[in-house]
């Protein structure tokens, strides 16, 4: 049977729009990109659940048309947790913010990551607090401006991917918005994945972190992306071994996944028990 | 200095003024513009402190116990769930008897989420062993931010000065900006008498047991429940050191005089209303129309909630016909907290008044004049109490 063509309103919730977001923000890509990886895939409807947290990106709760939680700041991941372990016959995708993920929320994203449960967290990294009026986030990086920081940063950021990679998690991958298909393209693996998967996706944020950064309007941020970056394996990175670097980084099929492991502790304590 | 500005530059203002050496805070609606108020004070010299700009609340509470402890003047602010995400550290401030200072700009709490102004934050955190003062408007905000350094380091008891998310907040307001020169002379310097110091070391907060039991030095020590006892009666005594700052406030900058609760034409009056923060001020508005409709009515802001000043509330409302309570915060499953005080407050008097409790304005919902002025004349008419109690002002569809 041929799939029906991608209409977005087949997946979000009319009521809800329009967005929050400010003119020329990149979460509506992300939007548009886990949506379309949802429609590729095939998966409907209700076999998705999304949680989220608090900021820009965790509004991506409200917008789409799965089962959806919008929860407290920082513990998207927890509940996330709190669902996947009552139906792991759900997909369960977790849009967070950087401060979201990783300020508030870092012990969360550590232990997920540890336990490698069937989550897929698409860290959408802007670099800034952006619904609050624009606080540096543990993901601007020193030398950078914010409100909390009008004479620039001295704090270090954290490299998604590393931390990431380093606390476990089992499918590890990063692009950027200018890179709309790649992105939706590493989301669909990532929702496949049986296990931890974490995408970071560099999103820009025009009003607050471009304005304060000098860093330009919205396309000149998103051609930043394309500029500083470069594909693993690429030609362009090999020549520039200092761009940040896209794709997947980590897919690993050989460790257990949490769910699946906690049945299998299931099945051996009512053997002994018996 | 005559300054128009919003009620979270009141608030930084107040810190600045106070010099307070460190802050630590979280961003979070609709607190954030006093910290980034700070935060650039800070940054452009203006106030010698350190900003530390911390991953969550619980950390902001965190380090500003650090920095007290160790001897500093230490501030943070926050609003709603991210008052409640530092429960843990709140109770432990106070405890620890840590002259903490922090301004909540009042929000409802999810979930479902709000952003918007109701007082459930700072009510829920009531009998945590924090002094609460309700600000009205912005002169308030700033006034009461410097009286609360010198409460919370005279009584050794974390402040929390709150006031309205958004209504008081983000609106701009002329206030009076004290100078330096006067809050340096009224304000004295914090110098605690045990503090960490690595010359003189010491043991805080170490385990205790159910009863008491002797120190190092064989002397008997107090136990838990002394240690609780004793931060009890000096929560009682601070009503008398507020009252005492409060004159001396008044004579530094000729502003105060009513530190516990606000009374707007209640002397003459057979029915009162009483409320706190914002709402005290908006209510006059429906006190001048009903006063010309010939009801004798007043209005009454509670601006110290804990500790609770029994004696300022009787003494204003012990004669009264009846008594309304409008509260923006719910006990859930019985009654506003206010409510609930006031009556016991009232129990001992002979002839007590009538007393209605009303909810209203929860998650922001827009509290109009004309639906105060309705609901207070039906209130007034009909004496008996309504089975549905406390009453619910201005919800539009029951589900």
């Amino acid at each position: 049977m041929k799939q029906k063509e991608f209409n977005f309103k087949d997946y979000i919730r009319n009521r809800y729009f329009p967005h929050i977001w400010c003119p020329g923000c990149g979460h509506g890509i992300v939007l548009g990109a886990l949506l379309r990886a949802v429609h590729e895939l095939g998966l409907e409807k209700n076999e998705i659940v999304v949680t989220s947290g608090i900021g820009c990106s965790s509004r991506i709760s409200g917008y789409v048309d799965f089962h959806t939680l919008h929860t407290i700041h920082g513990r998207a991941l927890a509940f996330a947790t709190g669902v996947k372990l009552s139906k792991p016959s759900l997909k369960a995708i977790v849009p967070m913010g950087d401060g979201d993920a990783l300020a508030i929320g870092g012990n969360h994203f550590i232990h997920a990551a540890r336990r490698n449960i069937d989550i897929t967290a698409i860290v959408m990294n802007n670099r800034i607090y952006g619904m609050t009026g624009g606080q540096f986030s543990p993901l601007s990086g020193s030398g950078k401006k914010a409100t909390t920081a009008p004479y620039l940063t001295i704090d270090r950021a954290f490299d998604i991917v590393d931390l990431a990679k380093s606390a476990g998690a089992t499918f590890v991958a990063r692009s950027t918005v200018f890179h709309a298909t790649e992105s939706k393209d590493i989301i669909k693996k990532a929702i496949t994945h049986k296990g931890f998967s974490v995408v970071e996706i560099l999103t820009q944020c025009p009003t607050y972190y471009g304005r304060k950064n000098k860093e330009g309007d919205a396309i000149q941020m998103m051609e930043g992306f394309n500029t500083h970056t470069a594909k693993i394996g690429s030609k362009k990175l090999e020549n520039n071994p200092n761009l940040i670097q896209r794709g997947i980084f980590v897919e690993d099929k050989t460790v257990p996944e949490y769910c699946e492991a906690y049945d299998q502790i299931i099945a051996t304590a009512m053997k002994e028990s018996l | 200095m005559h300054m128009i500005e919003s009620g979270n530059v009141a608030a930084a203002t107040g810190v600045k003024l106070a010099r307070a050496n460190v802050i630590a805070a979280y961003p979070i609606t609709p607190q954030t513009p006093l910290t980034e108020k700070l935060s650039e004070f800070v940054a452009a010299g203006e106030l010698a402190a350190e900003y530390i700009p911390v991953e969550s609340e619980h950390s902001a509470m965190a380090v500003c116990i650090a920095a007290s402890s160790a001897g500093a003047r230490a501030f943070t602010a926050t609003s709603a769930n991210g008052l409640l995400y530092m429960n843990e550290q709140l109770h432990w401030a106070a405890g620890a008897r840590l002259p903490i200072v922090m301004c909540v700009a009042n929000r409802g709490i999810g979930a479902p989420w709000t952003v918007w102004n109701d007082h459930q934050d700072t009510i829920s955190q009531r009998d945590g062993g924090w002094i609460q003062i309700y600000a009205n408007d912005h002169q308030q905000i700033i006034d009461s931010v410097i009286k609360a350094f010198y409460l919370a380091q005279t009584v050794s008891i974390p402040v929390m000065v709150c006031y309205d998310g958004y209504i008081l907040s983000h609106t701009y307001m002329p206030f009076e900006k004290p100078d330096q020169d006067q809050v340096d002379a009224f304000l004295p310097p914090f110098t605690p008498e045990n503090m960490l110091d690595p010359d003189r070391p010491y043991n805080f907060n170490t385990v205790t047991l159910p009863d008491v039991r002797p120190d190092i030095h064989g002397q008997t020590a107090p136990g838990y429940m002394e240690i609780r006892h004793c931060l009890h009666q000096d929560m009682r005594g601070s009503i008398q050191v507020l009252e005492e700052i409060d004159k001396k406030f008044q004579a530094a900058f000729g502003r105060g005089g009513h530190p516990f609760v606000e009374p707007y034409k209640c002397e003459d009056a057979d029915h009162v209303v009483v409320c706190m923060g914002s709402l005290s001020y908006h209510f006059r508005d429906v006190i001048d129309l009903l006063s010309q409709e010939g009801l004798k009515i007043g209005v009454m802001g509670v601006q110290l909630y804990r500790p609770f000043p029994e004696k300022a509330i009787v003494e204003a409302l012990y004669q009264k016909k009846s008594i309304m309570v409008f509260e923006k915060a719910l006990s859930y499953g019985n009654q506003g907290a206010l409510y609930a005080d006031i009556k016991s407050a009232l129990y001992p008097c002979e002839n007590r008044p009538e007393m209605k409790n009303f909810i209203l304005g929860l998650g922001g919902r827009e509290i109009k004049t004309s639906i105060l002025v309705e609901t207070v004349r039906n209130a007034v008419k009909h004496t008996a109490a309504s089975d549905d109690h406390p009453m619910w002002v201005g919800l539009k569809c029951q589900e």
